[in-house]
Protein backbone atom coordinates (compact mmCIF):
# COMPACT_ATOMS: atom_id res chain seq x y z
CA UNK A 1 0.00 0.00 0.00
CA UNK A 2 1.18 3.26 -0.92
CA UNK A 3 1.62 6.35 1.99
CA UNK A 4 0.64 8.76 0.27
CA UNK A 5 -1.74 8.58 -3.31
CA UNK A 6 -3.73 11.30 -4.87
CA UNK A 7 -6.52 10.04 -7.55
CA UNK A 8 -7.60 12.60 -10.25
CA UNK A 9 -7.35 15.25 -8.06
CA UNK A 10 -8.29 18.70 -9.10
CA UNK A 11 -8.50 22.15 -7.54
CA UNK A 12 -10.14 25.74 -9.59
CA UNK A 13 -9.71 28.96 -8.29
CA UNK A 14 -12.35 31.03 -10.00
CA UNK A 15 -11.32 30.62 -13.51
CA UNK A 16 -8.09 29.38 -13.29
CA UNK A 17 -7.80 25.78 -13.31
CA UNK A 18 -4.87 25.44 -11.04
CA UNK A 19 -4.96 21.15 -10.60
CA UNK A 20 -6.03 19.23 -13.24
CA UNK A 21 -6.39 15.48 -12.48
CA UNK A 22 -3.34 14.73 -10.91
CA UNK A 23 -2.98 11.53 -9.66
CA UNK A 24 0.23 9.96 -8.00
CA UNK A 25 1.82 7.40 -5.62
CA UNK A 26 4.33 8.29 -3.11
CA UNK A 27 5.42 4.86 -1.18
CA UNK A 28 6.79 4.69 2.77
CA UNK A 29 10.46 5.75 2.79
CA UNK A 30 10.77 7.97 -0.26
CA UNK A 31 12.34 10.60 -1.44
CA UNK A 32 10.09 12.13 -4.04
CA UNK A 33 10.81 15.80 -5.47
CA UNK A 34 7.88 17.38 -7.49
CA UNK A 35 9.56 19.39 -9.84
CA UNK A 36 7.70 22.47 -12.45
CA UNK A 37 7.78 25.87 -13.84
CA UNK A 38 6.15 28.71 -11.82
CA UNK A 39 3.07 29.05 -11.59
CA UNK A 40 2.62 24.76 -12.39
CA UNK A 41 0.71 24.41 -9.01
CA UNK A 42 3.27 22.68 -7.22
CA UNK A 43 1.97 24.72 -3.76
CA UNK A 44 -1.50 24.41 -4.69
CA UNK A 45 -0.70 20.11 -4.37
CA UNK A 46 0.96 20.78 -1.20
CA UNK A 47 -2.37 23.08 -0.11
CA UNK A 48 -4.17 19.94 -0.97
CA UNK A 49 -2.50 17.49 0.46
CA UNK A 50 -1.85 19.68 3.96
CA UNK A 51 -5.58 20.58 3.98
CA UNK A 52 -4.80 24.27 3.71
CA UNK A 53 -8.05 24.21 1.13
CA UNK A 54 -9.95 21.26 -0.56
CA UNK A 55 -9.17 19.62 -3.18
CA UNK A 56 -12.12 20.70 -5.85
CA UNK A 57 -12.26 17.17 -6.90
CA UNK A 58 -10.47 14.08 -6.81
CA UNK A 59 -9.46 11.70 -3.73
CA UNK A 60 -6.52 12.25 -0.96
CA UNK A 61 -5.21 8.95 1.01
CA UNK A 62 -2.31 8.75 3.52
CA UNK A 63 -1.51 5.12 4.48
CA UNK A 64 -4.96 4.08 3.19
CA UNK A 65 -6.77 6.23 4.66
CA UNK A 66 -8.91 8.91 3.07
CA UNK A 67 -7.85 12.31 4.26
CA UNK A 68 -9.69 14.43 1.32
CA UNK A 69 -11.69 16.61 3.60
CA UNK A 70 -9.73 16.64 7.17
CA UNK A 71 -8.54 19.78 8.69
CA UNK A 72 -5.08 20.57 8.60
CA UNK A 73 -4.81 19.70 12.51
CA UNK A 74 -6.23 16.56 11.96
CA UNK A 75 -3.54 15.98 8.79
CA UNK A 76 -0.98 17.29 11.19
CA UNK A 77 -2.07 14.64 13.76
CA UNK A 78 -1.98 12.13 11.53
CA UNK A 79 1.95 12.86 10.87
CA UNK A 80 1.32 14.79 7.65
CA UNK A 81 3.52 17.43 7.98
CA UNK A 82 4.74 20.88 5.95
CA UNK A 83 6.71 23.60 5.69
CA UNK A 84 6.24 26.66 3.75
CA UNK A 85 7.61 28.48 0.66
CA UNK A 86 7.88 31.51 2.81
CA UNK A 87 9.59 30.94 5.93
CA UNK A 88 6.81 30.58 8.89
CA UNK A 89 8.77 30.82 12.27
CA UNK A 90 8.41 32.99 15.54
CA UNK A 91 10.79 35.81 14.35
CA UNK A 92 11.32 36.75 17.64
CA UNK A 93 11.32 33.53 20.05
CA UNK A 94 14.82 32.08 20.44
CA UNK A 95 15.22 28.99 18.23
CA UNK A 96 14.70 26.74 21.64
CA UNK A 97 11.27 28.43 22.17
CA UNK A 98 10.59 27.97 18.54
CA UNK A 99 10.79 24.10 18.39
CA UNK A 100 9.59 24.47 22.35
CA UNK A 101 6.14 25.35 20.97
CA UNK A 102 6.25 22.59 18.31
CA UNK A 103 7.13 19.59 21.05
CA UNK A 104 4.31 20.94 22.95
CA UNK A 105 1.88 21.18 20.58
CA UNK A 106 2.64 17.82 19.33
CA UNK A 107 2.96 16.07 23.72
CA UNK A 108 -0.76 17.97 23.22
CA UNK A 109 0.27 19.67 26.22
CA UNK A 110 -0.50 23.16 24.65
CA UNK A 111 -2.91 24.71 27.25
CA UNK A 112 -1.78 23.07 29.99
CA UNK A 113 -1.16 26.11 32.42
CA UNK A 114 0.21 23.67 35.25
CA UNK A 115 2.76 21.15 34.04
CA UNK A 116 4.83 19.03 36.53
CA UNK A 117 8.44 18.75 36.52
CA UNK A 118 8.26 15.21 34.64
CA UNK A 119 6.61 17.21 31.52
CA UNK A 120 8.73 20.41 32.16
CA UNK A 121 11.85 18.26 31.52
CA UNK A 122 10.36 15.82 29.03
CA UNK A 123 9.92 18.65 27.04
CA UNK A 124 13.13 20.20 27.44
CA UNK A 125 14.98 17.14 26.58
CA UNK A 126 12.28 16.44 22.99
CA UNK A 127 13.79 20.21 21.76
CA UNK A 128 17.80 19.22 23.06
CA UNK A 129 17.27 15.92 21.08
CA UNK A 130 15.82 17.99 17.65
CA UNK A 131 18.29 20.45 17.66
CA UNK A 132 20.87 17.90 17.98
CA UNK A 133 19.55 16.44 14.86
CA UNK A 134 19.26 19.58 12.44
CA UNK A 135 22.69 20.67 14.35
CA UNK A 136 21.38 23.49 15.81
CA UNK A 137 22.21 23.03 19.35
CA UNK A 138 24.57 25.69 19.28
CA UNK A 139 22.25 28.36 18.04
CA UNK A 140 19.58 27.55 20.64
CA UNK A 141 19.70 30.41 22.37
CA UNK A 142 19.70 33.07 19.58
CA UNK A 143 16.50 34.71 18.65
CA UNK A 144 15.42 33.15 15.25
CA UNK A 145 14.99 36.62 13.69
CA UNK A 146 18.91 37.06 13.49
CA UNK A 147 19.69 33.86 12.15
CA UNK A 148 21.11 33.56 8.52
CA UNK A 149 17.99 32.79 5.57
CA UNK A 150 19.30 29.45 5.94
CA UNK A 151 19.70 28.42 9.38
CA UNK A 152 15.93 29.76 9.43
CA UNK A 153 14.85 27.70 7.18
CA UNK A 154 16.27 24.77 8.95
CA UNK A 155 14.46 26.16 12.17
CA UNK A 156 11.27 25.89 9.98
CA UNK A 157 12.11 22.38 9.23
CA UNK A 158 13.03 21.37 13.44
CA UNK A 159 9.63 22.78 13.76
CA UNK A 160 7.92 20.42 11.37
CA UNK A 161 10.04 17.64 12.69
CA UNK A 162 8.73 18.53 16.35
CA UNK A 163 5.72 16.81 15.14
CA UNK A 164 6.89 13.19 14.55
CA UNK A 165 5.77 13.25 10.87
CA UNK A 166 5.53 10.53 8.90
CA UNK A 167 5.70 12.70 5.78
CA UNK A 168 7.53 15.40 5.46
CA UNK A 169 6.51 18.02 2.88
CA UNK A 170 9.02 20.47 2.20
CA UNK A 171 8.27 23.48 -0.19
CA UNK A 172 11.04 25.00 -1.74
CA UNK A 173 13.77 24.20 1.31
CA UNK A 174 16.62 25.85 -0.74
CA UNK A 175 14.92 28.83 -2.06
CA UNK A 176 16.89 31.67 -1.93
CA UNK A 177 19.85 30.31 -0.36
CA UNK A 178 23.59 30.31 -1.71
CA UNK A 179 25.75 27.61 -2.48
CA UNK A 180 26.88 26.73 1.30
CA UNK A 181 23.57 27.31 2.50
CA UNK A 182 22.21 24.88 0.06
CA UNK A 183 24.57 21.77 0.36
CA UNK A 184 23.71 22.27 4.15
CA UNK A 185 20.08 22.19 3.02
CA UNK A 186 21.01 18.96 1.14
CA UNK A 187 22.40 17.02 3.88
CA UNK A 188 20.30 17.75 6.37
CA UNK A 189 17.57 16.34 4.20
CA UNK A 190 19.68 13.25 3.48
CA UNK A 191 19.86 12.70 6.83
CA UNK A 192 16.62 12.84 7.54
CA UNK A 193 16.04 10.53 4.95
CA UNK A 194 18.81 7.99 5.32
CA UNK A 195 19.40 8.58 9.38
CA UNK A 196 15.57 9.31 10.74
CA UNK A 197 13.95 7.18 7.94
CA UNK A 198 11.66 9.78 7.09
CA UNK A 199 9.64 9.70 4.06
CA UNK A 200 10.17 13.29 2.40
CA UNK A 201 8.08 15.28 -0.86
CA UNK A 202 9.79 18.19 -1.66
CA UNK A 203 9.37 21.16 -4.56
CA UNK A 204 12.62 21.76 -5.57
CA UNK A 205 13.32 24.32 -8.47
CA UNK A 206 17.30 23.58 -8.05
CA UNK A 207 17.98 20.49 -11.06
CA UNK A 208 21.80 19.87 -9.27
CA UNK A 209 19.63 19.32 -5.62
CA UNK A 210 16.90 17.09 -7.90
CA UNK A 211 19.03 14.78 -9.62
CA UNK A 212 21.12 14.55 -6.85
CA UNK A 213 19.24 13.62 -4.18
CA UNK A 214 15.41 12.04 -5.24
CA UNK A 215 14.62 8.59 -5.46
CA UNK A 216 11.43 9.41 -7.65
CA UNK A 217 10.15 12.78 -9.74
CA UNK A 218 6.90 13.80 -10.76
CA UNK A 219 6.94 16.80 -12.82
CA UNK A 220 4.31 19.24 -12.96
CA UNK A 221 3.33 21.76 -15.68
CA UNK A 222 0.59 23.96 -16.27
CA UNK A 223 -1.52 22.35 -13.03
CA UNK A 224 -1.29 18.85 -14.89
CA UNK A 225 1.50 15.80 -14.79
CA UNK A 226 3.46 15.74 -16.98
CA UNK A 227 6.01 12.48 -16.30
CA UNK A 228 6.30 10.68 -13.22
CA UNK A 229 9.94 8.30 -12.72
CA UNK A 230 13.37 7.80 -12.01
CA UNK A 231 15.77 10.90 -12.16
CA UNK A 232 17.37 8.88 -15.44
CA UNK A 233 13.83 8.59 -16.96
CA UNK A 234 12.97 11.95 -16.19
CA UNK A 235 16.09 12.78 -17.51
CA UNK A 236 15.66 10.91 -20.75
CA UNK A 237 11.84 12.28 -21.13
CA UNK A 238 11.80 13.94 -24.22
CA UNK A 239 8.59 15.97 -23.43
CA UNK A 240 10.13 16.64 -19.80
CA UNK A 241 12.64 17.76 -22.14
CA UNK A 242 11.31 20.62 -24.39
CA UNK A 243 8.24 21.12 -21.78
CA UNK A 244 10.71 21.97 -18.66
CA UNK A 245 14.19 21.00 -18.94
CA UNK A 246 14.80 22.52 -22.14
CA UNK A 247 13.91 26.02 -21.30
CA UNK A 248 15.12 26.15 -17.61
CA UNK A 249 18.73 24.77 -18.73
CA UNK B 1 20.03 34.13 36.19
CA UNK B 2 21.90 35.24 39.90
CA UNK B 3 21.32 38.76 38.45
CA UNK B 4 17.61 38.34 37.44
CA UNK B 5 17.07 36.86 40.85
CA UNK B 6 18.46 39.67 42.99
CA UNK B 7 16.55 42.19 40.81
CA UNK B 8 13.10 40.45 41.73
CA UNK B 9 14.74 40.10 45.43
CA UNK B 10 15.26 44.02 45.81
CA UNK B 11 11.65 44.63 43.77
CA UNK B 12 9.97 42.57 46.49
CA UNK B 13 11.83 44.24 49.65
CA UNK B 14 11.15 47.75 48.50
CA UNK B 15 7.49 46.73 48.15
CA UNK B 16 7.40 45.19 51.43
CA UNK B 17 9.00 48.49 53.29
CA UNK B 18 7.11 50.68 51.45
CA UNK B 19 5.04 52.30 54.50
CA UNK B 20 8.49 53.03 55.84
CA UNK B 21 9.88 54.60 52.69
CA UNK B 22 7.86 56.09 50.63
CA UNK B 23 6.63 58.85 53.74
CA UNK B 24 10.09 59.87 53.88
CA UNK B 25 10.36 60.58 50.14
CA UNK B 26 6.98 62.67 49.79
CA UNK B 27 4.48 59.82 49.26
CA UNK B 28 1.66 58.16 51.33
CA UNK B 29 0.94 54.48 51.75
CA UNK B 30 -2.51 54.65 50.60
CA UNK B 31 -0.99 56.05 47.28
CA UNK B 32 1.04 53.22 47.21
CA UNK B 33 -1.99 50.77 47.33
CA UNK B 34 -3.83 52.58 44.34
CA UNK B 35 -0.65 51.98 42.35
CA UNK B 36 -0.29 48.47 42.84
CA UNK B 37 -4.23 48.34 42.31
CA UNK B 38 -3.52 49.67 38.88
CA UNK B 39 -0.68 47.87 38.22
CA UNK B 40 -2.47 44.74 38.81
CA UNK B 41 -5.20 45.33 36.38
CA UNK B 42 -2.60 46.34 33.99
CA UNK B 43 -0.87 43.19 34.28
CA UNK B 44 -3.95 41.39 33.72
CA UNK B 45 -4.74 43.21 30.83
CA UNK B 46 -1.51 42.75 29.73
CA UNK B 47 -1.48 39.05 29.09
CA UNK B 48 -3.94 39.65 26.14
CA UNK B 49 -1.57 43.18 24.84
CA UNK B 50 1.36 42.25 25.66
CA UNK B 51 1.50 38.49 25.68
CA UNK B 52 -1.39 37.08 23.11
CA UNK B 53 -1.24 40.48 20.95
CA UNK B 54 -4.54 41.05 21.11
CA UNK B 55 -5.56 44.71 21.51
CA UNK B 56 -8.24 44.91 24.61
CA UNK B 57 -10.05 47.84 25.18
CA UNK B 58 -12.34 46.64 27.28
CA UNK B 59 -10.63 46.01 30.72
CA UNK B 60 -12.54 48.08 33.00
CA UNK B 61 -15.31 46.28 32.78
CA UNK B 62 -14.25 43.55 34.68
CA UNK B 63 -12.39 45.99 36.92
CA UNK B 64 -15.51 47.65 37.39
CA UNK B 65 -17.57 45.02 37.81
CA UNK B 66 -14.94 43.66 40.46
CA UNK B 67 -15.57 46.44 42.17
CA UNK B 68 -19.28 46.26 42.03
CA UNK B 69 -19.57 42.35 43.09
CA UNK B 70 -17.29 43.21 46.19
CA UNK B 71 -19.17 46.50 46.86
CA UNK B 72 -23.06 44.89 47.18
CA UNK B 73 -21.19 41.65 48.89
CA UNK B 74 -20.36 44.31 51.76
CA UNK B 75 -23.70 46.30 51.51
CA UNK B 76 -25.95 43.18 51.36
CA UNK B 77 -24.36 39.95 52.29
CA UNK B 78 -21.66 40.00 54.44
CA UNK B 79 -19.07 41.75 56.47
CA UNK B 80 -16.14 39.78 55.54
CA UNK B 81 -13.77 41.88 53.38
CA UNK B 82 -12.24 38.30 52.11
CA UNK B 83 -15.42 37.56 50.42
CA UNK B 84 -15.63 40.97 49.35
CA UNK B 85 -12.74 40.27 47.45
CA UNK B 86 -13.48 36.95 46.58
CA UNK B 87 -16.62 37.78 45.01
CA UNK B 88 -15.31 40.44 42.98
CA UNK B 89 -12.51 38.10 41.20
CA UNK B 90 -15.46 35.76 40.54
CA UNK B 91 -17.53 38.28 38.88
CA UNK B 92 -15.38 39.77 36.53
CA UNK B 93 -13.76 36.42 35.77
CA UNK B 94 -16.45 35.00 34.78
CA UNK B 95 -17.72 37.78 32.61
CA UNK B 96 -15.12 37.54 31.07
CA UNK B 97 -15.35 33.75 30.67
CA UNK B 98 -19.10 34.02 29.28
CA UNK B 99 -18.05 36.90 26.94
CA UNK B 100 -14.66 35.16 25.44
CA UNK B 101 -17.01 33.42 22.96
CA UNK B 102 -18.50 37.06 21.62
CA UNK B 103 -14.97 38.52 21.18
CA UNK B 104 -12.67 35.71 20.34
CA UNK B 105 -12.70 35.03 16.74
CA UNK B 106 -12.09 39.40 16.38
CA UNK B 107 -9.17 40.42 15.23
CA UNK B 108 -6.88 43.52 15.22
CA UNK B 109 -8.88 46.69 15.41
CA UNK B 110 -12.26 44.44 15.24
CA UNK B 111 -11.39 42.26 18.60
CA UNK B 112 -10.48 46.23 20.13
CA UNK B 113 -13.90 47.32 18.72
CA UNK B 114 -16.05 44.81 20.26
CA UNK B 115 -14.09 44.26 23.76
CA UNK B 116 -15.13 48.55 24.24
CA UNK B 117 -18.54 47.66 22.81
CA UNK B 118 -18.94 44.96 25.40
CA UNK B 119 -17.72 47.21 28.33
CA UNK B 120 -20.09 49.68 27.24
CA UNK B 121 -23.03 47.85 28.25
CA UNK B 122 -21.91 47.02 31.59
CA UNK B 123 -21.71 50.48 32.51
CA UNK B 124 -25.22 51.43 30.18
CA UNK B 125 -26.56 48.82 32.60
CA UNK B 126 -24.82 49.90 36.07
CA UNK B 127 -26.07 53.68 35.08
CA UNK B 128 -29.43 52.88 35.01
CA UNK B 129 -29.77 50.02 37.64
CA UNK B 130 -30.13 52.10 40.09
CA UNK B 131 -31.59 50.18 42.51
CA UNK B 132 -28.97 47.79 42.95
CA UNK B 133 -25.99 49.83 41.72
CA UNK B 134 -26.96 53.62 42.73
CA UNK B 135 -26.86 54.69 39.05
CA UNK B 136 -24.78 57.58 38.29
CA UNK B 137 -24.30 58.54 41.83
CA UNK B 138 -22.19 55.05 42.46
CA UNK B 139 -22.41 52.16 45.07
CA UNK B 140 -21.53 53.53 48.70
CA UNK B 141 -22.52 52.30 51.66
CA UNK B 142 -20.01 49.95 52.97
CA UNK B 143 -16.81 49.78 54.27
CA UNK B 144 -13.78 47.85 54.23
CA UNK B 145 -13.92 45.37 56.80
CA UNK B 146 -11.63 44.51 59.73
CA UNK B 147 -10.34 41.56 59.19
CA UNK B 148 -10.39 38.32 62.02
CA UNK B 149 -7.71 36.11 62.64
CA UNK B 150 -8.86 33.78 65.04
CA UNK B 151 -10.02 35.95 68.27
CA UNK B 152 -7.14 39.06 66.90
CA UNK B 153 -9.29 41.70 64.98
CA UNK B 154 -7.09 44.07 62.36
CA UNK B 155 -8.99 47.22 61.46
CA UNK B 156 -7.71 48.22 57.69
CA UNK B 157 -6.41 51.09 57.97
CA UNK B 158 -3.79 52.35 55.38
CA UNK B 159 -1.14 50.37 56.26
CA UNK B 160 -2.92 47.09 56.80
CA UNK B 161 -5.00 47.89 53.87
CA UNK B 162 -1.29 48.27 51.95
CA UNK B 163 -0.24 45.00 52.97
CA UNK B 164 -3.63 43.27 52.06
CA UNK B 165 -3.68 44.57 48.56
CA UNK B 166 -0.04 43.63 48.67
CA UNK B 167 -0.52 40.18 49.80
CA UNK B 168 -2.81 40.13 46.34
CA UNK B 169 -0.59 41.65 44.12
CA UNK B 170 1.96 39.29 44.98
CA UNK B 171 -0.51 35.97 45.33
CA UNK B 172 -1.80 37.13 41.24
CA UNK B 173 1.62 38.06 40.10
CA UNK B 174 3.04 34.76 41.09
CA UNK B 175 0.04 32.65 39.03
CA UNK B 176 0.72 35.02 35.96
CA UNK B 177 3.97 34.67 35.92
CA UNK B 178 3.95 30.65 36.26
CA UNK B 179 1.81 30.52 33.89
CA UNK B 180 3.18 32.74 31.26
CA UNK B 181 6.58 30.26 31.66
CA UNK B 182 4.01 27.22 30.71
CA UNK B 183 3.44 25.52 27.86
CA UNK B 184 -0.16 27.72 27.92
CA UNK B 185 1.67 30.75 28.36
CA UNK B 186 4.02 29.86 25.38
CA UNK B 187 1.21 29.19 23.14
CA UNK B 188 -0.40 32.67 24.28
CA UNK B 189 3.51 34.10 23.08
CA UNK B 190 3.09 31.91 19.47
CA UNK B 191 -0.15 33.43 18.74
CA UNK B 192 1.45 36.96 19.24
CA UNK B 193 4.14 36.15 17.36
CA UNK B 194 2.79 34.54 14.39
CA UNK B 195 -0.73 33.36 14.32
CA UNK B 196 -1.00 31.30 11.15
CA UNK B 197 1.89 29.41 12.01
CA UNK B 198 0.95 28.60 15.77
CA UNK B 199 -2.84 27.57 13.72
CA UNK B 200 -1.13 25.14 11.62
CA UNK B 201 0.97 23.77 14.67
CA UNK B 202 -2.49 22.49 15.92
CA UNK B 203 -2.95 25.67 18.60
CA UNK B 204 -6.65 26.44 18.48
CA UNK B 205 -6.15 30.18 18.36
CA UNK B 206 -9.55 31.36 19.18
CA UNK B 207 -9.95 28.82 23.06
CA UNK B 208 -6.62 30.48 23.48
CA UNK B 209 -7.44 34.04 23.08
CA UNK B 210 -10.41 32.67 25.06
CA UNK B 211 -8.61 31.57 27.97
CA UNK B 212 -6.30 34.83 28.36
CA UNK B 213 -9.42 37.06 27.36
CA UNK B 214 -11.19 35.19 31.02
CA UNK B 215 -7.22 34.97 32.95
CA UNK B 216 -7.04 38.95 32.18
CA UNK B 217 -10.73 39.35 33.48
CA UNK B 218 -9.97 37.64 36.46
CA UNK B 219 -7.44 39.58 37.80
CA UNK B 220 -9.17 42.65 36.61
CA UNK B 221 -11.96 41.66 38.59
CA UNK B 222 -9.62 41.29 41.42
CA UNK B 223 -8.10 44.62 40.99
CA UNK B 224 -11.34 46.25 40.99
CA UNK B 225 -12.42 44.48 44.10
CA UNK B 226 -9.10 45.92 45.73
CA UNK B 227 -10.13 49.29 44.34
CA UNK B 228 -13.68 49.70 46.06
CA UNK B 229 -12.46 48.39 49.59
CA UNK B 230 -9.13 51.02 48.66
CA UNK B 231 -12.32 54.08 48.43
CA UNK B 232 -15.28 52.44 49.77
CA UNK B 233 -17.55 53.73 46.40
CA UNK B 234 -18.18 52.25 43.06
CA UNK B 235 -18.32 54.52 40.53
CA UNK B 236 -20.13 53.67 37.24
CA UNK B 237 -16.88 55.33 35.68
CA UNK B 238 -14.77 52.38 37.11
CA UNK B 239 -16.33 50.74 34.14
CA UNK B 240 -16.49 53.63 31.37
CA UNK B 241 -14.30 52.98 28.42
CA UNK B 242 -12.17 56.14 29.44
CA UNK B 243 -11.31 53.84 32.34
CA UNK B 244 -9.71 51.10 29.84
CA UNK B 245 -8.15 53.43 28.12
CA UNK B 246 -6.39 54.24 31.40
CA UNK B 247 -5.00 50.36 31.96
CA UNK B 248 -3.84 50.15 28.25
CA UNK B 249 -2.00 53.64 28.63
CA UNK B 250 -0.47 52.27 31.29
CA UNK B 251 0.87 48.98 30.05
CA UNK B 252 1.98 50.79 27.01
CA UNK B 253 3.94 53.44 29.37
CA UNK B 254 5.41 50.97 31.49
CA UNK B 255 6.18 48.54 28.29
CA UNK B 256 3.56 45.96 27.43
CA UNK B 257 6.87 43.37 26.46
CA UNK B 258 7.81 43.10 29.92
CA UNK B 259 5.60 41.18 32.82
CA UNK B 260 6.70 43.86 35.45
CA UNK B 261 6.23 46.97 32.59
CA UNK B 262 2.17 47.89 33.88
CA UNK B 263 3.96 47.93 37.63
CA UNK B 264 6.33 51.12 36.08
CA UNK B 265 3.54 52.34 33.93
CA UNK B 266 0.90 52.33 36.69
CA UNK B 267 4.06 54.14 39.47
CA UNK B 268 4.23 56.84 36.84
CA UNK B 269 0.15 57.47 35.67
CA UNK B 270 -0.58 57.41 39.26
CA UNK B 271 2.48 59.42 40.47
CA UNK B 272 1.84 61.99 37.80
CA UNK B 273 -1.98 61.93 38.38
CA UNK B 274 -1.50 62.45 42.33
CA UNK B 275 1.29 64.98 42.24
CA UNK B 276 0.70 66.89 38.80
CA UNK B 277 -3.20 67.05 39.61
CA UNK B 278 -2.65 68.99 43.21
CA UNK B 279 -0.60 71.50 41.62
CA UNK B 280 -2.67 72.07 38.18
CA UNK B 281 -5.67 70.21 38.79
CA UNK B 282 -6.85 70.09 34.60
CA UNK B 283 -3.15 70.08 33.53
CA UNK B 284 -2.29 66.41 34.62
CA UNK B 285 -3.99 64.62 31.86
CA UNK B 286 -2.10 66.13 29.05
CA UNK B 287 0.98 65.42 31.04
CA UNK B 288 -0.04 61.86 30.36
CA UNK B 289 -1.01 62.31 26.89
CA UNK B 290 2.58 63.53 25.83
CA UNK B 291 4.21 61.26 27.65
CA UNK B 292 2.29 58.69 26.21
CA UNK B 293 3.10 60.07 22.88
CA UNK B 294 6.57 60.22 23.13
CA UNK B 295 6.65 56.64 24.31
CA UNK B 296 4.36 55.47 21.81
CA UNK B 297 6.52 57.09 18.76
CA UNK B 298 10.51 56.58 20.18
CA UNK B 299 10.39 53.80 23.13
CA UNK B 300 8.14 50.79 21.88
CA UNK B 301 9.23 48.50 24.96
CA UNK B 302 7.99 51.27 27.10
CA UNK B 303 9.59 53.14 30.16
CA UNK B 304 10.95 49.91 31.31
CA UNK B 305 12.40 48.91 27.85
CA UNK B 306 14.90 51.84 28.43
CA UNK B 307 15.78 51.36 31.67
CA UNK B 308 16.64 47.70 30.96
CA UNK B 309 18.77 48.64 27.72
CA UNK B 310 20.53 51.57 30.34
CA UNK B 311 21.29 48.93 32.06
CA UNK B 312 22.22 46.67 29.32
CA UNK B 313 20.08 43.83 30.21
CA UNK B 314 18.05 43.88 27.01
N1 LIG C 1 -5.30 30.86 -3.18
C1 LIG C 1 -5.28 31.06 -4.52
N2 LIG C 1 -6.25 31.78 -5.10
C2 LIG C 1 -6.23 31.98 -6.44
N3 LIG C 1 -5.29 31.51 -7.26
C3 LIG C 1 -4.28 30.80 -6.72
C4 LIG C 1 -4.23 30.52 -5.33
N4 LIG C 1 -3.12 29.80 -5.08
C5 LIG C 1 -2.52 29.62 -6.27
N5 LIG C 1 -3.22 30.20 -7.25
C6 LIG C 1 -2.86 30.17 -8.66
O1 LIG C 1 -2.66 28.83 -9.03
C7 LIG C 1 -1.56 28.71 -9.92
C8 LIG C 1 -0.54 27.76 -9.35
O2 LIG C 1 0.10 28.38 -8.22
P1 LIG C 1 1.13 27.64 -7.29
O3 LIG C 1 1.45 28.58 -6.18
O4 LIG C 1 0.63 26.32 -6.93
O5 LIG C 1 2.40 27.50 -8.26
P2 LIG C 1 3.83 26.92 -7.95
O6 LIG C 1 4.02 25.79 -8.88
O7 LIG C 1 4.01 26.67 -6.52
O8 LIG C 1 4.74 28.14 -8.43
P3 LIG C 1 6.12 28.70 -7.83
O9 LIG C 1 7.19 27.85 -8.43
O10 LIG C 1 6.17 30.09 -8.35
O11 LIG C 1 6.03 28.62 -6.35
C9 LIG C 1 -1.03 30.12 -10.13
O12 LIG C 1 -1.56 30.63 -11.34
C10 LIG C 1 -1.57 30.87 -8.95
O13 LIG C 1 -1.77 32.22 -9.28
MG1 LIG D 1 5.17 27.45 -5.01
Amino acid sequence: MSLLELKNVSRVFGKLTALEDVSLEMEEGELYAVIGPNGAGKTTLFNLISGFFPATSGEIRFDGVEVTRLSPERRVAAGLVRTFQITEIFPELSVFENIRIGVEAQLGCSAQPWPSRGLARRIDRRVEELLAITALSSQGGRRASVLTHGDQRVVEVTMALSLKPRLLLLDEPTAGMGRAETQHMVNLIRSLHQEQKLSILFIEHDMDVVFGIADRISVLNAGRVLATGTPKEIAANPRVQTAYLGEAA
Amino acid sequence: MTGRLARSLILWVLLLLVPFWLPMVGGYTALASRILVYALCAMGLNLLLGFTGMMSFGQAAYFGLGGYGAGLVLVHLSGSSWLAVLAGTVLGGAAAFLLGPVVMRRRGIYFAMITVAVGQIFFFVAERWDSLTGGEDGLTGFSRQPLHFGGYVLPLSDVPFYYFVLFFFALAAGVMALVLRSPLGHSFVAIRENRRRAAFLGIHVERYVWAAFAFAGLIGGLAGALNALQNNFVSPENLYWVESGNFVIIAVLGGMRSFWGPLIGSIIFIGIQDYVSSLFPNNWESLIGVLFIIVVLFFPNGILGIIRRRAGLA
